[in-house]
């Protein structure tokens, strides 16, 4: 067993049609000093049709930038970012991205928040009202929908965001710590329902978390970052885990402990190198 | 109960400065005169009679009718150029920092001393009055729209841009909504100041309007014709805040903490 969990390289497996590809991608931001921060650099990154990658690392490694670059919301500074093998210009619109922070409209209800992703698709407003009601039907929102998102809980407004994303059936779908302001019962529920919904149609998907449990229950891949400034990735995890899973569930699972062990080993180094940092930097 | 217990103090506080005012320029206390002279000071029972009396015989309408068309006038051109202007600079950042030392060049005028000019621009009538007030609405509510539409939370509009929304969309979903929040949190300043704006108007010069009746009353030593005028005033100005309120209350639901006090009776 152990030995099908064994790191392997990037470009060794593409057994289905590559959804987003990262060569050589470096990101870097001009600092008000003048000076140019490197968040990251060196990212060679393949996900696969149907593959959900989770890509870990230690606080401030600019796992989002890589996100942001693969939707088009960054520019990278070198490399190159392919989608469907076609280079990427300009918004990526064949992904959608479920942020960390709340990015609902405050001034819709939870209902026309999720019709509202329709209108650029030009569907009429009265079929889009129907979709986006079967949508929060789907996420457990149907009694909620005429709520403004101030007047839902945390979960539930991640529950719209979700239905928000996932109605334009993007190809791609991009999600920077989407639980992460979330209390961990609610994660989990959170997690299941991700799952559920992702198992009737395997988009690709990046998923990015600080939570390495999460990232292993989740994910068929589990890429870990070094820590920043200039941060690569230095390790890239199968998870041989069978699905449907069940997110409470595996956590039990031996199997899941070894991936767990193996990759904590790399991540630990990162996360320790990281908190020093912060230390000096304090 | 809260509330009521809220309400009760409210009209205390009234009756009990009413009844101070009533006292003290009715009562000698063995002087000549009281310590408060009716001549400056009026009595409150003098001004409400008078107030009576001008709505009772209808001759007020005419004056309150005029200063409120000015304050409607200026309030609609000034807002909706405020906006207008708000949203072209906010969208246009480069024409915004040509602009933006010109812009507080004006906004820090006092505009009483625009008063005159408007008067030899626009004449008596009720268009200098308007001018004036729209200059005082216009400088509110175009900070408040341009700071609003500037102001868009990045994430959202990231959120709405991942969606596909072109400009058009993202004018319609994003950018309006969050402009009009922030009007509407100008809107009840921007009334009193249109309101501000036709009574100093018109107490600068006019043959009409509430301005004009206290001016004419100041100008006859009549201080109960100017305490009157100026009851009638707050009158109109909590009649249209409360209006607003109203407006506010229906155009802004999704506001979180909005209506938290009405919620806690």
């Amino acid at each position: 067993m152990a030995a099908a969990l064994s790191a392997i390289g990037v470009d060794s497996v593409a057994p289905a049609r590559q959804a987003v590809g990262l060569e050589g991608l470096a990101i870097a931001f001009a600092l008000g000093g003048g000076g140019v921060y490197r968040a990251v650099e060196q990212i060679d990154l393949s996900v696969s049709d149907g593959e959900f990658v989770a890509i870990v690392g230690p606080t401030g490694c600019g796992k989002s930038t890589l996100l942001n670059a693969a939707a088009g919301l960054l520019k990278p500074a070198e490399g190159r970012v392919s989608i469907y093998g076609g280079p990427l210009a300009g918004l990526n619109r064949r992904a959608g991205y479920l942020f960390q922070q709340d990015a609902l409209m405050p001034w819709k209800t939870a209902l026309q928040n999720v019709a509202v992703a329709l209108e650029p698709q030009g569907v009429p407003s009265g079929e889009a009202q129907e979709r986006a009601r079967a949508w929060l039907a789907k996420v457990g929102l149907s009694a909620f929908a005429d709520r403004y998102p101030h007047m839902l809980s945390g979960g539930q407004r991640k529950r719209v965001a979700l239905a928000q994303m996932l109605i334009r059936n993007p190809e791609i779908l991009l999600m920077d710590e989407p639980f992460g302001p979330l209390d961990a019962q609610t994660r989990q529920i959170m997690g299941n329902l991700l799952l559920d919904l992702w198992a009737a149609d395997r988009k690709a998907v990046m998923f990015v978390t600080h939570d390495l449990e999460e990232a292993i229950a989740l994910s068929d891949r589990v890429v870990v970052m070094s820590a920043g400034p200039a941060a690569r990735i230095v390790g890239d995890y199968r998870v041989p885990l069978a699905r449907p899973r069940d997110i409470a569930d595996i956590r039990l699972d031996k199997v899941f402990h070894e991936i767990q062990r193996e990759i904590w080993a790399t991540l630990k180094v990162e996360v320790q190198k990281a908190y020093a940092q912060g230390e000096g930097r304090a | 109960m809260k509330r009521l217990n809220l309400l009760a103090w409210q009209v205390g506080v009234g009756l009990a400065f009413l009844t101070l005012w009533h006292v003290f320029s009715t009562t000698k206390f063995g002087a000549a005169k009281p310590p408060l002279d009716p001549f400056f000071f009026s009595t409150p029972l003098d001004v409400i009679a008078r107030t009576w009396k001008s709505f009772a015989s209808g001759e007020i309408w005419r004056h309150l009718w005029i200063t409120l068309l000015e304050t409607a006038l200026a309030f609609g051109i000034g807002a909706s150029t405020g906006v207008a202007f708000g949203f072209g600079f906010a969208l246009r950042p480069k024409l915004a920092a040509i602009f933006d030392p010109y812009i507080k060049m004006a906004n820090a005028l006092p505009r009483v001393v625009l008063a005159p000019i408007f008067m030899l621009w626009f004449g008596l009538g009720i268009w200098s009055k308007v001018a004036l007030g729209f200059t005082l609405v216009f400088f509110i509510v175009f900070f408040n729209v341009y700071q609003g539409v500037r102001e868009v939370s990045p994430v959202v509009l990231s959120n709405a841009r991942m969606l596909g929304m072109n400009d058009r969309q993202l004018m319609r979903h994003v950018y309006w909504p969050a402009a009009l929040t922030w009007m509407f949190s100008s809107l009840h300043t921007a009334v009193g100041f249109a309101l501000v704006g036709a009574v100093v108007g018109e107490y600068l010069g006019a043959s009409a309007g509430l301005g004009y009746k206290i001016h004419e009353a100041e100008s006859v030593f009549d201080t109960t014709g100017v305490f009157s005028g100026m009851l009638i005033l707050a009158i109109v100005v909590i009649v249209i805040d409360v209006a607003m309120t109203m407006v506010e209350r229906r155009l802004l639901v999704w506001r979180p903490n909005h209506d938290a006090g009405a919620n806690q009776t």
